[in-house]
């Protein structure tokens, strides 16, 4: 980031901002905690705030908003395929629950 | 000019346009290490959840959410001290971007030794890699691998932001090694995010 890109970033007060959003998501994360709801809406729930997170600390905290465009892109595209390629797994960790045999 | 040497002048034109995405390698490496980084507990991340959906006794042994939250607190509130250390360097105010690194690196330490106390309460209560009281075995081993991967990066952090914020001082690196060490600090940060609530929150004993 350049200072005319510091300047165009929005200052301070951008950055508390989104400090104090962060702050507010973290807790919502703690309040998702405790209600009573079963352990996959929670899961889904968590994450989805997680993921609100972890977007407002690229964009802002590491400036990515201001970065090229087509850098962002790349950043995009790579992050989201390695996290997709990373779910093969889950249907075998539920069948290690349901006990249901592998396949031969 | 022969043919092959023409051919060797446009192929060195080409690459002296300048760094890949037009910003400077250092904050491209960096961020390519990020991006590595990002696979490593993502797979750790994965495999914890694979334990644990494929478990059907995990362990929930956290009672008081007091230690994470603060924990959570103080790394939230180091990456603004990071921010408001590179608004300082950037604006060339060379006292005040170290003193808001050292205060990043004091908040760093900080959640370092909050997390080996809590560590250290687990494992009083005879959690080991292997076994503990209240149910699965293998609890042990994926969250001592989880958060002391966190921890390891933390630690990692501290030590850069302390050799960096000293060398700042003493002129040999400038703001975009501040920005640089920033982009890590902060990734640091968000992958905290997410081990929060998959490793702690998840976990809570109701």
């Amino acid at each position: 980031m350049t200072t005319a890109e510091a300047g165009k970033s929005g200052g301070m007060g951008k950055d508390l901002v989104v400090y104090l959003c962060l702050l507010a998501l973290a807790g919502l994360q703690f309040a998702i905690a405790f209600q009573n709801i079963d352990t996959s809406q929670m899961l889904v729930r968590m994450l989805a705030v997680a993921i609100v997170e972890a977007g407002l600390a690229v964009l802002f905290f590491m400036h990515l908003w201001t970065e090229k465009r087509g850098f962002a892109m790349f950043v995009l595209v790579f992050t989201i395929f390695v996290l997709l390629a990373m779910q093969y797994g889950w249907t075998d960790s539920t069948r290690m629950v349901v006990g249901a045999p592998f396949s031969k | 000019m022969s043919q092959a040497d023409s051919t060797l002048e446009g192929h060195a034109t080409g690459l002296s346009v300048g760094p890949a995405f037009s910003i400077p390698t250092k904050k491209l490496a960096m961020w390519l290490f990020i991006i590595a980084d990002t696979m490593t507990f993502a797979a750790c991340l994965v495999a914890y959840g694979f334990l644990r959906n494929g478990s059907a006794d995990w362990p929930r042994p956290f009672h008081s959410i007091t230690n994470v939250a603060l924990m959570t607190f103080i790394l939230l509130t180091s990456s603004l001290t990071m921010l408001i250390g590179l608004r300082a360097a950037r604006a060339g105010d060379k006292a005040g971007a170290f003193r808001w690194t050292m205060i990043t690196a004091g908040l760093g330490i900080l959640f370092a030794l909050l997390h080996v106390r809590e560590w250290m309460g687990l494992i009083h209560e005879g959690m080991t890699l292997f076994k503990n009281p209240w149910g699965n075995g293998l609890f042990g081993a994926a969250f001592f691998s989880v958060t002391g991967l966190h921890l390891t990066h933390v630690t990692g952090g501290v030590i850069a932001l302390l050799a960096v914020g000293v060398r700042y001082r003493g002129g040999r690196y400038n703001a975009d090694d501040i920005e640089v060490l920033g982009l890590y600090w902060h990734f640091v940060d968000l992958v905290w995010m997410f081990v929060v609530p998959l490793v702690y929150l998840m976990n809570l004993a109701h």
